[in-house]
């Protein structure tokens, strides 16, 4: 029985940890939000200096190898500060390239991954139309959408890299209620496709990838929004008394870590259980995606109400746990599509 | 971080499965999946005295005192086997899980060697003697009151809600031993024999029906100036450690019954076509989802290298189930429709899922309510300022 971390995993999680907290910062992601929500720099140091966006990608083609369980932490502390990184496209195109694609298009592709070159976002559940491998389509909701370069597509058995910059191919960026991680419209008219070798291995591979990264992220940023609240339950002070010392206070605060420690089962259920190829893999990783989300989201809720006005404010970083964890909780699939799938595997399919 | 168990690990759950199942399909068929701690006592007795022959009644401790020295692996794989198998609940769980682990680690070698080979054999039942009319949820609010006496301590007070006190042999009792002090301090740790003038139990019906605890009335009762854990006065001590081994890896067999509990859900649903109904789906899902995050919360808490992560998991383990588990009678009852309100019989008792509905009520009150969790949990595991304190 060895359902906790080692050594390795730990050093880590306090690496990215103390990463993420020195660099993305309030200042910083608010400065990437105005523009296209990536901060730059960071993900040049977070792929370069680091090399944590070859985590998961194996290491004949510039990867740092591991797997999703290392994957999720990265994630984990990339959400703890809410940091302005497209880590959600680049997390599932790496996995549907490592997992689907030839020899020659991980060739091709990792290495430039790996090294943080290329930005890539992916669309889920996408309507297209493929004719000689071209294709054609309307893409909403593409994470980062804007400022990438490649956009992971599929259809039934059949999965696609696509040139965002390349003909036949429109972006339209959009002001976005999360902006850290901004949607933009792609649209596709006979735009040249790559197709991947094992489309059904690079499909599984992403959404895997991807579910964990939301999930893991969403732990991180409700972590944090339990610290940032017991901290200042500590500091302010009403009728005479710290107002964390109020049982209606602090039994909230003890219901975020309650569910909290239940999101964190579920994030290294979810990235173990993938990491082991076991057969309880798709339910681990649904029961990850829909549980996670909701726990951000009541937390982050939780913090607004628990700062009281300040917590309304701009100027205070809850509204960008909010509006994250809100994202997050739509972002390739919603809750109740999870659940209907954890539902299926239990009492079989819908009638 | 891994999910499963060792080859070495999975050998020995085949040899004690092996040995369970046959138990429970052959001698001990006729007490299988008997969930409560009410029914077919006299059979429960020997089915303890079965376990303790086979070695198999508590495999945690260590071989000297009637254990096998297992490793927590073991001991998780045991009790899942355990439930797995349908073997009834045991009815010395207090004496195995809460007064053997106390006294291993506050008896003197003299103290071990009078309890711990009785309750390993199945022969010795315990109870626990600490809550009081107006010690619940401020159970340092203990006012039964111990005075020695000719060398032996005299007990005098009421204790409630001591389950299975009906048919233990022995009881733990906190009692105030100065004259005069409050709240924790002051209090002793007394082990006492239930079978004697001075101890009266009267059984507390509960509102399912069933009485499996009961109010202890002690008047003048004795034990000896040394049936006592830990020093005179210091007795909280005691009291507070022996909680902590209430959250250890039987919280895993638990939740094989929990599995069965669902399951039971999940096949009322199927058979009545409510399992079609996209709300029931709902939280039925929800209710799966909980139970696997339950069962990983506990590996974590027991895989054990991560010290700050087992905290959480382990603080926030009680109130997780408990509230999983009432929600899942509700549950039980939305699935079932009114007629999970009628008996199937001609007096007040009920089948499985209407009595959980019913019994799940207690699982957030008994062991510290939801809301002493909460407390402990803002307290402990968040290091929030303590409620200011009335007069006690």
């Amino acid at each position: 029985m060895e359902f906790a971390f080692t050594d390795e995993q730990a050093m880590i999680a306090e690496t990215v940890r103390g990463f993420f907290a020195e660099n993305a910062t309030s200042e910083r992601t608010r400065k990437a939000m105005a523009a296209d929500g990536i901060d730059r720099e960071l993900w040049s140091s977070f792929a370069n200096e680091l090399g944590l966006a070859g985590i998961g990608l194996p290491e004949e083609h510039g990867g740092a190898g591991l797997g999703m369980v290392e994957m999720a932490l990265v994630a984990e502390a990339a959400g703890a500060q809410v940091a302005a990184l497209p880590l959600l496209g680049h997390v599932m195109i790496g996995q549907a390239i490592a997992r689907g694609g030839s020899e020659a298009q991980k060739a091709e592709w990792l290495p430039r991954l790996a090294a943080g070159e290329l930005i890539a976002t992916a669309a889920w559940a996408p309507k297209l139309s493929v004719a000689d491998g071209r294709i054609s389509g309307t893409f909403p909701f593409l994470p980062h959408g804007a400022s990438a370069d490649l956009l992971l597509v599929h259809s039934g058995s059949d999965a696609w890299i696509v040139d965002l910059k390349g003909a036949g191919v429109s972006v339209e960026a959009h002001v976005t209620m999360d902006q850290t991680r901004p949607f933009a419209t792609a649209t596709l008219d006979g735009a040249q496709g790559e197709q991947l070798a094992d489309g059904d291995a690079a499909i599984a591979g992403a959404l895997a990838a991807g579910w964990i990264c939301l999930a893991a992220e969403a732990l991180g940023g409700a972590q944090a929004t339990l610290d940032r609240t017991v901290a200042y339950s500590k500091e302010r002070v009403q009728f005479g008394r710290q107002i964390g010392s109020f049982q209606a206070y602090k039994h909230r605060l003890a219901d975020m870590m309650i569910e909290i420690e239940q999101a964190r089962s579920a994030v290294y259920w979810a990235a173990c259980a993938v990491d082991e190829g076991s057969d309880e893999a798709q339910v681990a990783l649904h029961s990850a995606k829909a549980f996670c989300a909701d726990t951000y989201f009541m937390c982050a809720g939780n913090m607004i109400q628990l700062h009281g006005g300040i917590g309304f404010t701009w100027e205070h970083d809850a509204h960008l746990f909010f509006k994250r964890a809100r994202s997050i909780q739509t972002l390739l699939g919603d809750g109740q599509w999870h659940r209907e799938q954890v539902a299926s595997a239990v009492l079989g399919a819908a009638a | 971080m891994k999910l499963g168990f060792s080859p070495a690990d999975e050998a020995f759950r085949a040899e004690c499965a092996a040995w369970l199942q046959a138990e429970m399909t052959g001698d001990f068929a006729d007490i299988r999946g008997i969930p409560n701690l009410c029914d077919a006592i006299p059979r429960r007795k020997e089915w303890e005295q079965r376990l303790g022959q086979a070695g198999w009644s508590c495999i945690g401790w260590p071989r000297e005192w009637g254990g096998r020295d297992a490793t927590i692996a073991q001991q998780v794989i045991f009790a899942e086997e355990y439930a797995r198998a349908g073997a009834p609940n045991r009815i010395n769980h207090i004496g195995v899980e809460l007064a053997g682990p106390t006294i291993l680690a506050f008896g003197s070698e003299e103290q071990k060697a009078r309890y711990l080979p009785e309750i390993a054999a199945g022969r010795q039942i315990w109870c626990q003697g600490y809550s009081e009319p107006n010690a619940g949820s401020d159970l340092a609010n203990v006012k039964t009151k111990a005075r020695l006496e000719d060398g032996q301590w005299v007990v005098n007070g009421q204790k409630v809600w001591t389950s299975l006190a009906h048919y233990s042999d022995m009881i733990f009792v906190v009692a105030r031993s100065e004259e005069g002090s409050a709240g924790p301090k002051g209090l002793s740790f007394l082990l006492m024999d239930m079978d004697q003038p001075g101890i009266e139990v009267r059984p507390i019906r509960q509102i399912n029906g069933e009485a499996e605890f009961n109010e202890t009335f002690l008047t003048d009762a004795r034990c000896a100036a040394d049936a006592m854990l830990g020093a005179a006065g210091e007795g909280w001590k005691v009291a507070m450690a022996l909680l902590a081994f209430e959250r250890g890896v039987s919280t895993l067999g638990q939740q094989m019954q929990f599995r069965n509990e669902l399951d039971a859900v999940i096949d009322a649903a199927k058979a009545n076509g409510k399992a079609a109904d996209p709300v029931v789906r709902q939280k039925i899902a929800r209710a799966e989802i909980g139970l696997r995050l339950m069962r990983y919360g506990a590996l974590r808490m027991l895989s054990g290298t991560d010290l700050a992560a087992i905290d959480g998991a382990a603080l926030t383990y009680k109130i997780q189930w408990a509230t999983w588990r009432r929600n899942l009678g509700e549950l039980g009852m939305e699935v079932l429709g009114q007629a999970a309100e009628v008996a199937p019989g001609d007096h007040y008792s009920w089948p499985t899922l209407p009595n959980l509905f019913l019994f799940s009520r207690s699982d957030t009150i008994y062991g510290g309510t939801n809301q002493i969790q909460r407390n402990l949990i803002a307290e402990r595991g968040l290091g929030l300022p303590r409620e200011p304190r009335g007069q006690a």
